[in-house]
């Protein structure tokens, strides 16, 4: 199954939920954000929160700014 | 003077400068300039996670939140709608419900975009974000942003990076007379003098990255910041002198010899 991850192409064997996809990434979900097609997921939604074909996901972090 | 508190949204805070975390060489660097600018509040910005290369250190794994306030800010945001998902992916981090709002309207200056910031601020609020707007030195647009709910304004002093320091100091005059919330002078502070002229005309705080990062040895330049905050700050309250035209004696008039 083909999604958009930060922009760019990325595969998943088919409809994950968001614990799963930041698991995979060895991401601390503490540590970040996700938004699915442009709506930010809750975090208490992460388990069950599914990530299907073609959608457009975001992960995001804190960097360096101003 | 010692119980002098920065209150901001509801949050009580000793210093009163405020740090960015961009262009330092590394974590380590940052935390170090942290630490001597004896911040409490840092800024941060949000962005996407590097994907393809996971085991990447985390800014906060240098910055603690339970110690630091966490500002997020919407730098690179130039649409109200863009620094609206920003802001809603940031507070979803789970450790700040405060909001640094850039809305820029112009890649050369960097100047907000006014009316986008206000329609921006407007949402944000309404949806129980704590705002604090970075933008341009006018007095009514600062009365607009407070009546509408940020915990703060941020006039700009001078360009973003520019150094070039306080350019309107009559404006920022007028906004602080008229402020019902902390005034912070965001972005153009070049130098410790900036600074400290700052709070020498009553600003609650100043906000800098540009000034610390930028200098040559950052963490000597954010110990300075933090002696010229406090020194404005101290001023500030003890109250300066007139300026007078002419000068008057300091030595008694009286008892000279003959």
């Amino acid at each position: 199954m083909k999604i958009i991850l930060n922009g760019e192409p990325h595969s998943l064997d088919g409809p994950t939920p968001v614990a799963r996809l930041i698991a995979e990434l060895k991401l601390k979900p503490n540590r970040v954000a996700v938004e699915i097609n442009q709506t930010v997921v809750p975090k208490a939604d992460y388990e069950h929160a599914i990530i299907n074909e073609g959608d457009h996901v975001e992960v995001v972090n804190f960097v360096g700014g101003g | 003077m010692h119980d002098d508190k920065f209150e901001l949204g509801g949050r009580a805070f000793k210093s009163r400068l405020i740090v960015g975390t961009g262009k330092y060489r590394d974590f380590d660097e940052t935390r170090q300039a942290v630490e001597a600018s004896g911040a409490e509040i840092v800024t941060v910005a949000v962005r996407r996670v590097n994907i393809t290369d996971r085991k990447r250190e985390n800014l906060l794994d240098y910055l603690d939140p339970q110690r630091f306030m966490i500002l997020p800010n919407t730098a690179g945001c130039y649409t109200a709608e863009e620094a609206i998902r920003t802001s809603r992916l940031a507070r979803e981090t789970g450790v700040s419900d405060f909001v640094k709002l850039e809305v820029i309207g112009d890649q050369q200056t960097l100047f907000p975009d006014v009316p986008a910031t206000i329609e921006a601020a407007r949402v944000l609020v309404k949806e129980g974000f704590k705002v604090m707007p970075y933008i341009t030195d006018d007095p009514v647009t600062c009365l607009r942003l407070a009546e509408l709910g940020c915990v703060a304004v941020m006039p700009l002093a001078a360009p973003i990076g520019s150094g070039l320091g306080i350019r309107n100091p009559y404006n920022l005059r007028i906004i602080l007379e008229q402020a019902k919330v902390p005034v912070v002078v965001d972005a153009g502070v070049g130098t410790a003098s900036d600074a400290a002229q700052a709070m020498e005309l009553g600003c609650d705080a100043v906000l800098m990255n540009t000034a610390i990062a930028g200098a040559r040895e950052p963490i000597a330049m954010a110990h300075a910041m933090r002696m010229a905050v406090e020194a404005g700050r101290i001023a500030y309250l003890a109250g300066r002198i007139e300026r007078k035209l002419y000068a008057t004696a300091s030595s008694p008039l009286s008892g000279l010899i003959e």
